[in-house]
C-alpha cells in the first residue's frame, strides 16, 4: 500500500516534466507549419531559409563559430597540456579562472569590453575586421568553462608524461609532440568541447548585439519583433542544432561535463 | 600507445623535468594568465575602477549611492531579484521532485530516460529560441492560448463563457509571470541534472536503519535523507539563481526590454548611457558581479560538503 502511494508521486512529478518539456516543443512545433492560413505547410521554413540575411547571419556566426573553436584550442591544448606536464599546482587558479564566465555575467562582460578596447591606443571596435578580433575573443572567454573542461577531462585519461617522455627519446620537439601525440589522443574530448563552444556562438545573442556585428542572434530577436511564425520556425531550427550537437558528443561519450550550452 | 609507455628513458626524462625550478615551469601557462589577465581582469577592473570615480576620473563614492536614490535601478534589482528568487524555489522544488521521481521514486524507467536526456537539452535550451517557443506556445494566439480560449460553455441568455481564456483572465506572458514559466523551462532541468547524483547516492543502509528503528517515511525524509541532501539542495538553488540572475537574451526576445531586468537596464545603459551618468552603469554592473560572486561562493562551499559524503 506504503509503496504503491509513493510510486503515484512519483508519477505524478515524471508526468508533470514531460508535459513541461514536450508541450512548448509541440506547441512550437505546430505554430511553426500554421504560417498558411487554413494548412500545415512548411513556409515558415522556407521562408526563414531563404531569407538572404538570414544565411548571412548563421554564415557570419558560424563561421565565428569556427574561427572560435580553433583560438580556444590553440590556447587551452598548449595551456591544459602544459599544466598536466609541469605545474600540477596550477589547477586550482585554472579552475577559477575558467569558471569566471559563470558569475560574470556576459552583458556585464560585454559592457566591461567595450569600455577598456573601444577607445585608444587599441580602438578595437573601430572597423568590422578590428571588431570581428575583439568578437572572438569575447567568444572564446565566455565559452572557456566547456572548452577547458572538455579538454581537461580528455588530458585525464591519459598519461601525459609518458606519452611525452617516450616522444621526447624520440626526438619530437614540442610541436610535434602536441601535434601528433597529444592530439590524436584527445580528439573526441576535443570535439565535444568544439561542438558545445559552437552552439554557444551560434546562440550568442549579446556580444553581436551590442558590439553591432551582423551575428545570428540580433537577426533572431529582429525577426521575432516582426513578423509571427518564422520566430517559431528558427526555435525549431535551433531544437534541431543543440540536438545534434549534443547527440554527437553523447554518442562519442566522452565524459564531457554539457551542462550548459547557451548563454541566456 | 601501450609500446610508448614502457620507456627505459624515462626515469632520466623525469628527472631532468622534476630538478627545474617550479616558478620556471610557470612559462607555460603565462600566455593563457595573459590573455585572461588583457580581456578578463581587465576590463573587470576597468568597470570596478569606473564604479568609483567622477567624470573627471578623480575618486568618489557618489555612484555607488544610485543604489539608494534611483528608482529605476531599485526597481530593476528588485524585479531581478524576485524573478531569480521564484524561479529558482519553483525549480528548485520542481526539480527536486522529479529527480526524486527518477531516482528513489522508482518512474517507469522510458521516462527516467526521457527526463534526464531532456534535462540536458532543456537546460541547454536557453536564449532568443526558447523566448520564440513560449511566444508560439503562450503568446496571444499561442498554441495553448487557443486549446484553453475554445473551451467554452454555453451560459444564460445564450451566450457563451470561456473560463479559461488566458488573457482574459489576465494572464500576459510579457509578464514577471510569463518569465518566471519561461525560465523555469530551464530552471528545473538544471535542478535535476545537478540534484540527480546526490539523490543516487542515498544508501540504502539509510532507510533500512531508520526502517529497523521503527521509522516512518516522514522520518526517514525529514531526519536522515533531508539533512544529508540539503547542502546540495541549496547549492544547486544558489546556482538556479546564478543563472537566472545573470539572464538577457530570453527577457530582451520575450519582452522586447519592457521588464526592468538589471541585465536589461545594463544593456540600454551601454546602448544610449539611460541613467545619465556612465559612471552609474559601472556602479550597477558591480553591483551584478558581487551578487554573483556570493552566489559562486556559496555554492563551492556548499559543493565541497556534498562531495565529501558523496565520496564516503
Amino acid at each position: 500500500m506504503k509503496t504503491k502511494k509513493r510510486n503515484m508521486w512519483a508519477l505524478f512529478w515524471a508526468i508533470v516534466a514531460l508535459l513541461y518539456f514536450f508541450v512548448p516543443l509541440y506547441g512550437t512545433l505546430d505554430f511553426s507549419l500554421r504560417m498558411e492560413r487554413g494548412r500545415l505547410s512548411l513556409m515558415a521554413y522556407q521562408v526563414v531559409l531563404s531569407d538572404p540575411q538570414f544565411l548571412a547571419s548563421f554564415q557570419y556566426s558560424a563561421t565565428m563559430g569556427l574561427i572560435t573553436i580553433l583560438v580556444s584550442v590553440l590556447i587551452f591544448l598548449p595551456t591544459i597540456y602544459w599544466m598536466y606536464l609541469r605545474v600540477p599546482e596550477a589547477r586550482p587558479l585554472m579552475e577559477i579562472i575558467t569558471i569566471l564566465p559563470f558569475i560574470i555575467p556576459v552583458i556585464v562582460f560585454a559592457f566591461g569590453l567595450i569600455r577598456t578596447f573601444s577607445g585608444p591606443p587599441l580602438q578595437l571596435t573601430l572597423t568590422p575586421f578590428k571588431t570581428d578580433i575583439l568578437i572572438t575573443i569575447g567568444y572564446v572567454i565566455i565559452s572557456m568553462p566547456y572548452m577547458y573542461r572538455a579538454i581537461d577531462a580528455g588530458m585525464r585519461t591519459i598519461d601525459v608524461r609518458s606519452l611525452t617522455e617516450a616522444a621526447q627519446s624520440l626526438g619530437s620537439n614540442w610541436f610535434q609532440i602536441l601535434y601528433s601525440v597529444i592530439f590524436p589522443n584527445l580528439r573526441f574530448a576535443i570535439l565535444s568541447g568544439s561542438l558545445i563552444v559552437f552552439a554557444t556562438v551560434i546562440g550568442e545573442l549579446i556580444l553581436g548585439d551590442f558590439l553591432v556585428r551582423p551575428a545570428l542572434g540580433p537577426y533572431m530577436v529582429q525577426v521575432g519583433r516582426d513578423t509571427a511564425y518564422q520566430p517559431a520556425a528558427m526555435a525549431m531550427l535551433s531544437w534541431g542544432l543543440t540536438w545534434i550537437c549534443l547527440g554527437i558528443i553523447q554518442f562519442f561519450g566522452r565524459g564531457v561535463n554539457s551542462q550548459e550550452i547557451v548563454s541566456r | 600507445m601501450s609500446e610508448t609507455i614502457a620507456n627505459p628513458v624515462s626515469t632520466q626524462v623525469i628527472r631532468r623535468t622534476r630538478s627545474s625550478s617550479s616558478l620556471r615551469n610557470w612559462i607555460g601557462v603565462l600566455p593563457f594568465l595573459l590573455f585572461i589577465a588583457i580581456f578578463l581582469v581587465l576590463p573587470s577592473i576597468s568597470l570596478f575602477v569606473g564604479a568609483f570615480q567622477d567624470h573627471l576620473g578623480h575618486f568618489t563614492l557618489a555612484n555607488i549611492t544610485v543604489f539608494l536614490r534611483d528608482t529605476y535601478v531599485l526597481k530593476s534589482y528588485s524585479i531581478s531579484l524576485t524573478v531569480s528568487l521564484i524561479t529558482s524555489l519553483l525549480g528548485g522544488v520542481m526539480g527536486f521532485f522529479i529527480a526524486y521521481a527518477i531516482t528513489v521514486g522508482n518512474a517507469p524507467k522510458w521516462m527516467r530516460s526521457i527526463i534526464l536526456s531532456f534535462s540536458g537539452l532543456a537546460a541547454n535550451f536557453g536564449g532568443v529560441p526558447l523566448a520564440f517557443a513560449f511566444i508560439a506556445t503562450l503568446g496571444h494566439t499561442g498554441f495553448l492560448t487557443a486549446i484553453f480560449r475554445g473551451i467554452c460553455f454555453p451560459a444564460a441568455g445564450g451566450a457563451q463563457t470561456c473560463p479559461f481564456d488566458l488573457y482574459q483572465n489576465g494572464f500576459n506572458l510579457y509578464s514577471v509571470a510569463g518569465l518566471t514559466l519561461t525560465y523555469l523551462y530551464f530552471q528545473f532541468p538544471l535542478m535535476v541534472l545537478t540534484i540527480t547524483p546526490a539523490l543516487q547516492g542515498l544508501k540504502k543502509e539509510w532507510l533500512e536503519a531508520s526502517q529497523n528503528l521503527g521509522g516512518s517515511s516522514y522520518h526517514y525524509w525529514w531526519h536522515v535523507a533531508l539533512p544529508i541532501l540539503w547542502p546540495s539542495i541549496l547549492g544547486s538553488s544558489i546556482l538556479l539563481f546564478a543563472s537566472a540572475f545573470g539572464a538577457y537574451a530570453t527577457a530582451e526576445a520575450l519582452t522586447g526590454g519592457s521588464i526592468y531586468l538589471v541585465t536589461i537596464l545594463i544593456g540600454q545603459e551601454i546602448r544610449g548611457d539611460v541613467l545619465g551618468n556612465p559612471n552609474e552603469g559601472y556602479a550597477l554592473a558591480l553591483g551584478m558581479i558581487l551578487i554573483m560572486a556570493v552566489c559562486i561562493i556559496g555554492y563551492t562551499i556548499l559543493h565541497r560538503q556534498t562531495t565529501r559524503w558523496l565520496k564516503s
